[in-house]
């Protein structure tokens, strides 16, 4: 009965801890008054509608989504050819191949940024929204990689070969035999590689000049300090994240 | 013939792997790799008014150990990560064990899912949130003064940064934490228990080692994304003692000094890579 009670209290003060900042910021965005802080002056809809009317916010809302497929695509694509080559066996400095590949998980996202903007200065190259996507496609190959090389295994691989004695060429093999056997994990590694790129700041920051995306717009938001209008921009995009993974998680619960 | 056959079908193999790597190999080769040396080379260029000086000094690293300000955003930085690590790893290690152990199995899936639904806040909004519940008239005050209590002053403080990347952490923490535990079979601690061993002992000796790679697997993660992060300290330690990002961001902006910039970020992958060496022969677990 001690136990029961201790461990309750704990997972209340901790969900408490871990929800408090979510539920503020939630609770807020629907401030009649213009602080998002106490007392909560009654509700209203207008800073929400103030989001969805700021041309800026709608425009960097684009860009990411835009960012975010195209760096995933790119990333999904690299991270399975590279983790078929790996998972076969054949390929020569197969440890080392895989060390490099996934190398960039262990670097700050501040020094891959900082790095790629320093390269890019130097040979004069201009920053935009592609430079962005080349940043996140970085850092989510080694994610796509990992997710693609952990679902592949002998089964695979054996059908692979059946395919392959009964005439299918490379394209056929990889169309029609390995991508349906792991698609769950292909599509798990799309949809995380979304979410990193999508909810990306420091990247964006650096290599974005004109054309920025979402969390480099509200970061310019930001200054202007507390503003029910970022507490709605964060609600909104909380909605938005949490559909996804919702979406993610009962396709992949169904395949299974 | 059959052996020529068998070996040309070897080439064929391995001709096709190498082709299936070279995208991802020459990707992550001219855009990380590359950049990455040329970063490094650029740390010992110097920054001019007439602009950038290609040389081979040591000028940027001795101006980071010769000026107070630079050795100080490296020791907030260290303290601040430190501080990070250990408080969420105090905060998740209850948390993942109720969920493994307490908790009938039905529910662990939605406990551990409800865990991390913050996750999926904005990071940068997240931060802002805390700014929120700490400002000085905000959430926590203003229940703090409705009971009578003094009014506190968080914002804009180490306590501020502590607090939302701990936050953070320990939703990172419980998974991690919790993959380990779940990992461990059952009959172990069993076994402890009909061998003597109280509930301290069995923890200390038995399940404490066994969760070990979990934890060190999770602590060096908060380091390096805590040591690394800009963002955090930015909007809630505000601009008194700085962290090391954001003085490597300070070279960026308003002093245009990229070399400096460069070296700092060096001598933070330097830091990493201690905390690496640390926490790796911890990664496995004992006696295997």
């Amino acid at each position: 009965m001690k136990r029961f009670f201790v461990c309750g209290l704990y997972l209340l003060l901790l969900y408490g801890f871990i929800f408090l900042p979510v539920i503020v910021l939630v609770v807020f965005s629907f401030q009649a008054g213009r602080f998002p802080i106490p007392p909560f002056q009654g509700f209203s809809l207008k800073w929400h509608e103030a989001v969805l009317g700021d041309e800026d916010l709608m425009v960097a809302l684009f860009n990411s989504l835009l960012v975010a497929t195209v760096s995933s695509l790119v990333s999904l694509v690299l991270g399975f050819l590279a983790a078929r080559a790996v998972s076969n066996g054949s390929l020569p400095f197969s440890k080392g191949i895989r060390g490099l590949i996934t190398a960039p998980i262990s670097v700050s996202y501040l020094v891959i940024g900082l790095g790629l903007l320093a390269s890019l200065n130097l040979m004069g190259i201009g920053l935009s929204l592609w430079t962005v996507g080349i940043g996140h496609a970085v850092i989510n190959t080694p994610l796509c990689f990992a997710i693609c090389l952990s679902a592949m295994g002998e089964r695979q691989i054996t059908a692979e070969r059946a395919a392959r004695d009964l005439g299918a060429g490379e394209m056929s093999v990889m169309g029609l035999v390995t991508a349906p056997m792991i698609l769950p994990a292909l599509i798990a590694a799309f949809l995380l590689s979304m979410t990193f790129s999508w909810d990306e700041f420091i990247i964006a920051f650096l290599l974005s000049r004109f054309d920025v995306t979402l969390p480099v717009e509200i970061w310019s938001l930001l200054r202007s300090g507390l503003n029910p209008k970022t507490n709605a921009v964060g609600s909104l995009v909380f909605l938005l994240s949490a559909f996804v993974v919702l979406a993610a998680e009962l396709i992949t619960m169904r395949r299974k | 013939m059959s052996q020529t056959a068998a070996t040309s079908l070897e080439t064929a193999e391995r001709r096709r792997a190498i082709a299936l790597a070279a995208p991802a190999f020459l990707w992550t080769l001219g855009f990380f790799v590359l950049p990455f040396a040329i970063m490094f080379v650029l740390s010992f260029w110097q920054r001019t008014d007439e602009g950038l000086v290609a040389s081979w000094t040591l000028e940027n690293y001795r101006t980071f150990f010769g000026e107070t300000a630079y050795l100080e955003a490296a020791l907030n930085s260290i303290e601040i990560t430190l501080a990070v690590t250990f408080f969420s790893v105090l905060l998740a290690y209850p948390l993942a064990w109720i969920i493994a152990e307490e908790l009938p199995a039905r529910y662990r899936r939605l406990a551990l899912a409800m865990a991390i639904i913050p996750f999926w806040t904005s990071y940068v909004v997240r931060s802002y949130a805390w700014t929120l519940l700490l400002a000085k008239r905000g959430v926590i005050n203003t229940w703090l003064s409705d009971w009578g209590l003094p009014v506190l002053d968080l914002a804009n403080s180490r306590i501020a940064t502590v607090t939302g990347f701990t936050h953070f952490f320990t939703m990172l923490l419980v998974l991690t934490i919790y993959a380990s535990l779940v990992q461990m079979p059952p009959n172990l601690k069993r076994a402890a228990a009909d061998l003597g061993a109280g509930p301290f002992a069995t923890f200390r000796h038995v399940i404490l080692p066994l969760t070990m790679p979990g934890i060190a697997v999770g602590a060096f993660i908060t380091f390096a994304i805590c040591i690394g992060d800009y963002v955090t300290p930015q909007i809630l330690g505000g601009g008194n003692d700085l962290a090391l990002p954001q003085l490597i961001m300070l070279q960026v902006g308003r002093r245009a000094d990229l070399p400096m910039a460069a070296t700092l970020s060096i001598i933070l992958m330097i830091f990493v890579t201690i905390a690496y060496l640390a926490t790796a022969r911890y990664m496995k677990v004992e006696g295997r």
